[in-house]
């Protein structure tokens, strides 16, 4: 069991997709408890990531990660026991996630919200071009303590500052961080928004969560 | 606030060819690494050009006389020493509603608002199973599978013959699909695009006779890509490129071969049609961060390479925009032969730029969007002034925002910024 376990971590973090989705497969077949071994994938996950953050992994190695987490996953959820989740255990906090409206990217909200999720956060994630009333409501019903805003075009800045605004006259700032990410932010454009705080690229994201949201 | 640009070039009394003739050399000197006599300048801008004459993205893009009257005025007001067409940017409104176009979103289309940019549709256009087709016949492949997801106005190639496979008689049995309805009604569809296009080239050389007679030259005559990014943005999906770095390498490095051999051809004809050098390429995978130095220097850098040596050796100047920051790949990128290319960089490191590309590679940029959008203009003025003693040594360095000029710019910083480059002498 334990061989199996930590062939399975290293294939993963090593990028070896078939042998890895094999190795799960064959550990399910054999009868191995679904909800252990989407834990070791937690685990490969949190070495894809620190290879991430020292700069030896990139977005494609993220990319090919998510495929394995997806592919493992859909295989052993169908065996757990209802009223067990693959998500137990995520108490580092709840971060809402969209791309502001009037903007259609998705790629760097897609790949923060991986790494939130593979460093312990609860994302939820909202989607593209989302409109100012529907971050709102994603707050009152999800209250989390931090609401990421991303957006790649430069249009975004208003869209941004808007939907911070909006935040605050809804009475649902206190209490929450609100950051902001995408290609062209920096400083100014976080003042402009008035936002919390910015980020550059995924890691930024993590460690800035990290930092309000101490384990 | 409302700035009136001075027009200080137009004041000056010189004739507009004497100020062409001026334009064109301070572009060609800064290119050839010589020091020009004052700092250059590009207006490089989307839809900028247009909200700049009260225009919103969605009657840039359909206005054909509106846009060709914002460029003359831009133009006019900023006297850049060169400037982008924003016809071949922008002005496909009318063309991609004939074909019921796919690739985009566009203001006024499927849900995005009037004054909201058109956004590139990132998906899966061809699939991995579909490697070998395009390697096998890739004109067949665009014909029969790649155009039709495209633009339903294409849809009907779907039921063109399989040329390379027809021969001799069944060449005259074949020509039973022309009269097929949904062909007819294809070609119909096509015809009508086709006019709609050539009205909105004739109003973009419209412009270009008009403002060459004021004294400015054009500094754009084509478009090309980096072929990682035809594979990607274009063909795979930037998701299926990537994992297809794991899944697919062999035939991810066939097709980038193919693409290469391929890819120039479009650029070249359409830089002779306009009567130009300047082939412009927007950069979008390659930047720090999104691959690793080994997977740049594997499948981005040397197709890319390639592809522009093609270019430089036939005497066309690539201007190359590497988006986002690209600091780390600066000393790779400097394999070219000096004084043939513009980098264009958007948040790369310019005194770094300079300290490694300075002997090779005109660099280009890149006031940031940040200043441009929210900054004063006093701000404007000290980013153009700290770029200009961070790279202007020597010449080689042309004045560009990060991307041009952002859509939202405030009117009175890009005045600025295109004045403070008229003072900056060497």
């Amino acid at each position: 069991m334990a061989d199996q376990k930590s062939k399975l971590i290293q294939l993963i973090s090593n990028m070896e997709e078939e042998p890895a989705v094999s190795l799960a497969k064959e550990m399910l077949d054999s009868g191995y408890n679904p909800l252990t071994l989407l834990a070791h994938c937690r685990e490969a996950m949190e070495i894809v990531g620190k290879r991430y953050e020292k700069g030896e992994y990139f977005l494609p190695e993220l990319m090919l990660a998510g495929e394995m987490l997806s592919a493992i996953g859909n295989m052993a959820k169908p065996l757990i026991n209802t009223g067990e989740g693959p998500g137990q255990g995520k108490t580092a906090g709840t971060v809402l996630m969209g791309t502001v409206h009037g903007d259609l990217h998705d790629i760097g909200k897609n790949i923060v919200t991986f790494m939130l999720d593979i460093n312990g956060f609860s994302v939820v994630d909202i989607g593209i071009d989302v409109p100012v009333d529907t971050f709102i409501d994603n707050i009152k019903e999800h209250n989390p303590q931090v609401i990421a805003l991303s957006g790649f075009l430069t249009l975004a800045f208003d869209s941004m500052k808007e939907t911070v605004e909006a935040i605050e006259a809804a009475g649902l700032r206190q209490g929450r961080k609100i950051m902001i990410g995408g290609g062209q932010v920096d400083e100014s454009i976080r003042l402009h928004t008035g936002a919390d705080a910015f980020g550059l690229n995924a890691m930024d994201a993590v460690n800035l969560c990290k930092g309000w949201l101490p384990a | 606030m409302t700035m009136e640009p001075k027009r200080t070039d137009a004041a000056s009394g010189k004739s507009p060819a004497t100020l062409y003739a001026e334009r064109e050399q301070r572009i060609f000197d800064a290119i050839a690494l010589k020091t020009p006599d004052r700092l250059p300048t590009i207006l490089f801008s989307h839809f900028w050009v247009g909200h700049y004459s009260g225009m919103t993205c969605r009657q840039t893009m359909y206005d054909y006389a509106g846009l060709k009257a914002a460029m003359i005025k831009a133009v006019r007001d900023l006297e850049p020493d060169s400037y982008y067409p924003g016809q071949n940017m922008m002005a496909f409104g009318p063309t991609m509603d004939i074909l019921d176009y796919r690739q985009l979103e566009w203001p006024g289309s499927r849900g995005l608002a009037d004054d909201v940019p058109f956004q590139y549709l990132d998906r899966e256009y061809m699939t991995a199973k579909e490697y070998d087709e395009y390697l096998l016949d890739p004109t067949g492949f665009m014909l029969h599978r790649y155009l039709p997801r495209v633009a339903n106005g294409f849809k009907a190639m779907e039921l063109l013959p399989q040329y390379p496979s027809v021969l001799h008689t069944r060449i005259l049995m074949s020509v039973q699909a022309y009269a097929n309805p949904a062909v007819r009604e294809m070609f119909q569809t096509l015809i009508r695009a086709g006019e709609e296009m050539q009205k909105m080239l004739a109003s973009a050389d419209e412009m270009v006779v008009e403002l060459n007679e004021m004294g400015f030259p054009l500094g754009n005559h084509a478009t090309s890509h980096a072929p990682f990014d035809v594979a990607s943005d274009y063909l795979r999906g930037s998701k299926g490129a990537m994992l297809d770095m794991f899944r697919h390498k062999d035939k991810l490095a066939a097709i980038l071969e193919r693409i290469t051999q391929i890819i120039p051809a479009n650029a070249i004809a359409t830089a002779d049609r306009n009567k130009g050098k300047y082939i412009f390429f927007p950069l979008h995978w390659g930047l720090d961060g999104f691959m690793s130095p080994v997977q740049f220097k594997t499948y981005y850098w040397p197709p890319l390479r390639q592809v522009m040596m093609t270019m430089i050796e036939q005497g066309y100047i690539p201007q190359v925009l590497w988006e986002g920051d690209c600091t780390s790949r600066l000393e790779v990128i400097k394999d070219l032969p000096p004084g043939k290319a513009v980098y264009m960089f958007e948040r790369t490191d310019m005194k770094k730029a300079k300290q490694i590309l300075g002997d090779t590679v005109c660099i280009r940029g890149n006031v940031p969007v940040s200043v441009l959008i929210t900054g004063s203009v006093q701000d404007t003025k000290d980013a153009v002034k700290k770029l200009f003693n961070d790279c202007g040594d020597g010449g080689g360095f042309i004045l560009d925002g990060g991307v041009g000029i952002p859509d939202e710019a405030k009117h009175e910083n890009v005045i600025a910024m295109f004045e403070t480059a008229k003072e900056l002498t060497y």
